[in-house]
């Protein structure tokens, strides 16, 4: 599988992505630095990470959506090219268009870092083929504005078109409120393009793929793109 | 620049006093202009000359075979095996923080980070320890709430987890908080940079953010005693662009694996003034600045500016010779300002120029060499008088547990720590909660711990106890998880030395610190001082914070404090049945509303014997998890132990507030399973004793329990509790 992550000023989980990629699929990724348009034409899928692009200055990957290199992620997601973008790269992945709606401000106003508890909606995609869909997982969060919003006719295209990849829920899998960590619409964690082949998540899988850091539910994510894509 | 006459006035206003003001006369051979009035200013102020505390901080120990810099360079350097280093130190960012609490702390974090990499070491985890005054004054919420924003909004951004820290609360704080920042880092051992210029002719070369006028005088303004005008000072607080540093750290980094850097220095306080002075004096060299080629942000501003700015995320490089492109290359692909501002010369002085006219031209080591030195009148602390144990109220214990886990000093600092990205670089394997938090050393199967630890009551009362105790707290700490402590940074935060009582604290403090440093092989390699923590003639509470470091050999054969299973017993090891210091404790304090007595007294001898000695239980792997016991004694400490892993607990113990409560130092609590028990206790003879067994929802004693969730929904609330209430009204 061969795997590209996109760097960005200020991008900075780029490292730990590339790092679970390597473990998970015994190839170090391609690091792609923005500024530079020409992306390899035979890529199997294209990883934008977390981190803060460009600051988040103006609007949470707002400018990183305007980097020379996107012209280049346009084209391949019309090809079919797998992209994964995690927390700053779904934040980006909304700007460029790619995925539908936005990620505001998160509804308590803080930058929130702890595990929540996901239920796969979906395990019939690329990205989560290998999850039990009956079993809660455990992910870690680690972001300001993750507060994901879509209006009413986007959301009912999302679950028409069983779009909605993840959402957040309590230890049992109940998808309640008070498992809402951030205020996101029908509490939803993660969306999939119109072709399931593009994945915008807030949770960072990358962050429990090592039994070292005190979990593994987000290393099936990578296990389900290695199966896919080999 | 300006000819204005430098009149007795304008030296009050930097801060120098007539006597200071004549060995400028002396060393000039004339009157300084104003801009060479500035450059004396920043670099004799308290926070950048050390004059009141260096003749103390001689004393402290500093060196140990592991040692590789000591204080004196940007950060301390010891080496933890590998190949590596660990590169680590602590400092203040108070004053700024209480102006402006997001931007002070903000900064302060930023600054930390930069001593850090400086070195070459890539910054792996971020710590703080923060003191604020009474929950219930009307500012402390508002500076919770900046400084907790401040420290995540720079470290999150920056993308090093902030794994770790402490918080008090005291009335004592309510007019001066403290904001400490600590950051870690590792170095390749054949790779450490320092600031000491050298090769005359050579580049000096600037990168990073333009200057602006932010934070001119910020170090003559933590020099100084506050007053009720101090708000006025917050235009003096720098702004911080975590943006900018994260960016700073990789060009740096980038620039550091090519042969290009002879020396490096960021600019903190006092920036371009005290980063040339230092690495120009190091070297034994002179440097020509054409300030006209500095970066800037604004125009018109002058010299005297230039020199003063604390504007944030800059450094200042030589390069080697021919060099420049190589640096210029990075620094463009990183969007940084590159600039050749000067020269190295031979002749000792520093001379700069504004398009050509010379501004300013000072001699380099007289100034340095002469930065006044003050042997301040001094006063021990008087002993306080022992606490008499019967005028101690009694309360049932299961009252007294509650409202002790939520007590402001004891309480859950989750409000605080989910704030922070812990997890960023992948590499946390112990989050924040712990006795110490752990990350990984990148690749490989070895951890780095880190922990800040300092108990003000304790100094308070007797600066030299004290001293020890932050030091002895620090190392255990680093000793519950396995960890090998290495060495520390310390943080001194004071009143105004001016006065010989704050002077005395000072001075004991110091004494505390080095005794302990020694008998535990625990030396110092970095530091800060901040004093003059002072509003209206009211000094803090005495708060020499220690930030230590140890390495973990191991992950395999680390401890947690979290119980792990059911039907484990539950052992302390140190201390005796004779055990029930309260004084200076959390449960005088808290449950009868005094802080009287003498603090518990630290044995080094033993301290360091039942230390050695649990390490190697952990290392050995015969116990399942470890805590020491700190404040608010044993009971604490098992409850903390049994939230951490959801299991209750049974004890057969004396239920008198001096046994469940008593802050007896140099104990340690552990669990292990039943059958390996007995051996143990038998291997351990009368060092250990067995205390009760893991199991339930939760704490009984004899007839009495308490339940888990009761004591949770205490220790959880009281802090997003206070942080949602309205302050001020009742």
């Amino acid at each position: 599988m061969k795997a590209a992550v996109i760097v960005f000023p200020g991008s900075n989980c780029d490292r730990d992505v590339a790092v679970t990629l390597r473990d998970v699929t015994g190839q170090d990724p391609r690091m792609h630095w923005h500024a530079d348009p020409d992306l390899p034409e035979d890529l199997d899928l294209i990883v934008l990470p977390g981190g803060f692009s460009h600051g988040d200055y103006l609007r949470c990957g707002a400018m990183a959506a305007q980097a020379p290199v996107i012209a280049a992620v346009r084209r391949q997601a019309q090809r079919g090219v797998a992209m994964l973008g995690i927390c700053n790269g779904f934040q980006v992945l909304c700007e460029t268009g790619l995925l539908p709606g936005a990620l505001m401000r998160n509804r308590d106003l803080t930058y929130i870092c702890k595990d929540v508890h996901l239920k796969v909606v979906t395990t019939d995609t690329i990205f989560t083929s290998r999850y039990d869909p009956a079993r809660v997982v455990r992910i870690p969060i680690a972001h300001h504005d993750g507060n994901y919003v879509a209006d009413l006719p986007t959301q009912c295209m999302l679950e028409d078109e069983d779009r909605v990849a993840v959402r957040y829920c309590d230890a049992a899998g109940r998808v309640v409120d008070e498992a809402n960590p951030n205020g996101s619409t029908a509490n939803i964690a993660g969306v999939l393009s119109e072709n399931h082949r593009i994945l915008g998540l807030m949770p960072h899988p990358e962050r429990l793929a090592d039994p070292r850091l005190g979990g593994t539910d987000g290393r099936a994510l990578f296990t389900s793109l290695l199966e896919a894509l080999s | 620049m300006s000819d204005a006459k430098i009149t007795p006035e304008i030296v009050a206003e930097h801060g120098l006093n007539a006597e200071e003001y004549a060995r400028v006369l002396e060393i000039m051979g004339r009157e300084p202009n104003i801009t060479e009035l500035g450059i004396f200013s920043v670099m004799w102020s308290e926070h950048c000359s050390y004059k009141s505390s260096k003749k103390w901080l001689k004393t402290l120990p500093t060196t140990a075979p592991w040692v590789i810099h000591g204080p004196g360079e940007n950060a301390g350097v010891v080496d933890i095996g590998d190949g590596l280093t660990a590169v680590f130190k602590m400092e203040s960012h108070n004053h700024p923080s209480f102006i402006e609490p997001y931007q002070g702390a903000a900064t302060g974090v930023g600054g930390i980070l930069r001593d850090v990499f400086t070195m070459g070491a890539r910054p792996v985890a971020n710590l703080n320890a923060l003191r604020f005054g009474a929950p219930d004054h009307p500012k402390t919420r508002h500076l919770i709430s900046g400084v907790v924003s401040g420290i995540g909004g720079y470290g999150n951004c920056v993308g090093v987890p902030t794994v770790g820290g402490e918080v008090n609360f005291h009335p004592g704080y309510n007019g001066n908080i403290l904001v400490n920042a600590m950051t870690v880092g590792i170095a390749p051992a054949d790779r450490i940079f320092t600031s000491q210029a050298r090769g005359v002719g050579n580049p000096v070369v600037y990168v990073g953010s333009k200057t602006g006028r932010d934070g001119i005088h910020g170090a003559t303004m933590a020099s100084a005693e506050f007053s009720a005008d101090s708000e006025e000072k917050r235009p003096t607080v720098q702004v911080g662009d975590p943006f900018t540093e994260k960016l700073l750290i990789e060009a740096c980094l980038e620039l550091m694996d090519t042969d290009a850097i002879v020396a490096i220095q960021d600019m903190g306080a006092a920036g371009l003034t005290s980063s040339s002075f230092e690495m120009a004096s190091k070297g034994g060299l002179g440097v020509d600045l054409a300030l006209d080629t500095v970066p800037m942000r604004e125009a018109g501003m002058t010299p005297y500016e230039l020199m003063l700015s604390e504007s944030q995320e800059r450094m200042l490089m030589v390069l080697q010779p021919g060099k420049e492109h190589v640096a210029r290359a990075i620094f463009e692909k990183w969007h940084l300002d590159f600039a050749v501002i000067g020269r190295l010369t031979d002749t000792g002085r520093m001379v700069l120029t504004w398009h050509g006219e010379t501004v300013a031209d000072l001699p380099i080591d007289p100034l340095a060499e002469a930065a006044p030195e003050y042997d301040r009148p001094w006063e021990p602390t008087p002993a306080p008088a022992p606490l008499d144990p019967a005028t101690v109220p009694v309360v049932p214990w299961t009252e007294a547990l509650t409202r002790l886990m939520g007590s402001p000093d004891l309480a859950s600092r989750r409000w605080i720590w989910e704030q922070y990205d812990h997890m960023v670089m992948g590499d946390t394997v112990q989050r924040p909660g712990g006795d110490a938090a752990v990350v990984r050393i990148h690749g490989t199967d070895r951890g780095l711990a880190a922990t800040t630890d300092c108990t003000p009551r304790y100094v308070g009362a007797d600066p030299v106890m004290g001293g020890r105790q932050a030091v002895a707290e620090a190392w255990r700490n680093l000793t519950a998880t396995g960890a090998r402590p290495l060495a520390v940074t310390d943080n001194l935060n004071f009143g105004n030395p001016e006065k010989p009582r704050i002077m005395g604290q000072v001075v004991g403090a110091c004494q505390g610190i080095a005794e302990a440093c020694r008998a535990l092989d625990f030396p110092v390699v970095s530091g800060n001082v901040s004093l003059y923590n002072e509003t209206e003639g009211q000094a803090i509470p005495p708060t020499p914070t220690i930030g230590g470091v140890g390495v973990i050999d191991d992950l395999d054969r680390m401890a947690t404090v979290a119980v792990p299973a059911e039907g484990e017993a539950i052992l302390v090891i140190g201390g005796g049945p004779a055990d029930g210091w309260l004084g200076q404790s959390l449960y005088l304090r808290e449950i009868a509303g005094r802080e009287e007595g003498a603090p518990p007294p630290v044995d080094l001898a033993v301290e360091r014997r039942t230390g050695d000695l649990v390490r190697g239980l952990i290392q050995a792997g015969r116990v399942t998890a470890c805590h020491d016991v700190s404040d608010g004694g044993l009971l604490v400490a098992v409850a903390e132990m049994a939230l951490a892993g959801s299991i209750g607990a049974t004890l057969s113990v004396d239920t008198t507030p001096a046994a469940l409560f008593g802050e007896d130092q140099g104990r340690y609590v552990v669990t292990l399973p039943e059958a390996e028990a007995a051996s143990l206790l038998a291997d351990l003879g009368g060092t250990a004793r067995r205390i009760g067994v893991t199991g339930g929802d939760a704490l009984v004693i004899g007839a009495d329990s308490v339940a888990l969730a009761t004591v949770r929904t205490a220790h959880d609330g009281w802090l997003p509790g206070i942080m949602s209430s309205t302050p001020g009204r009742s």
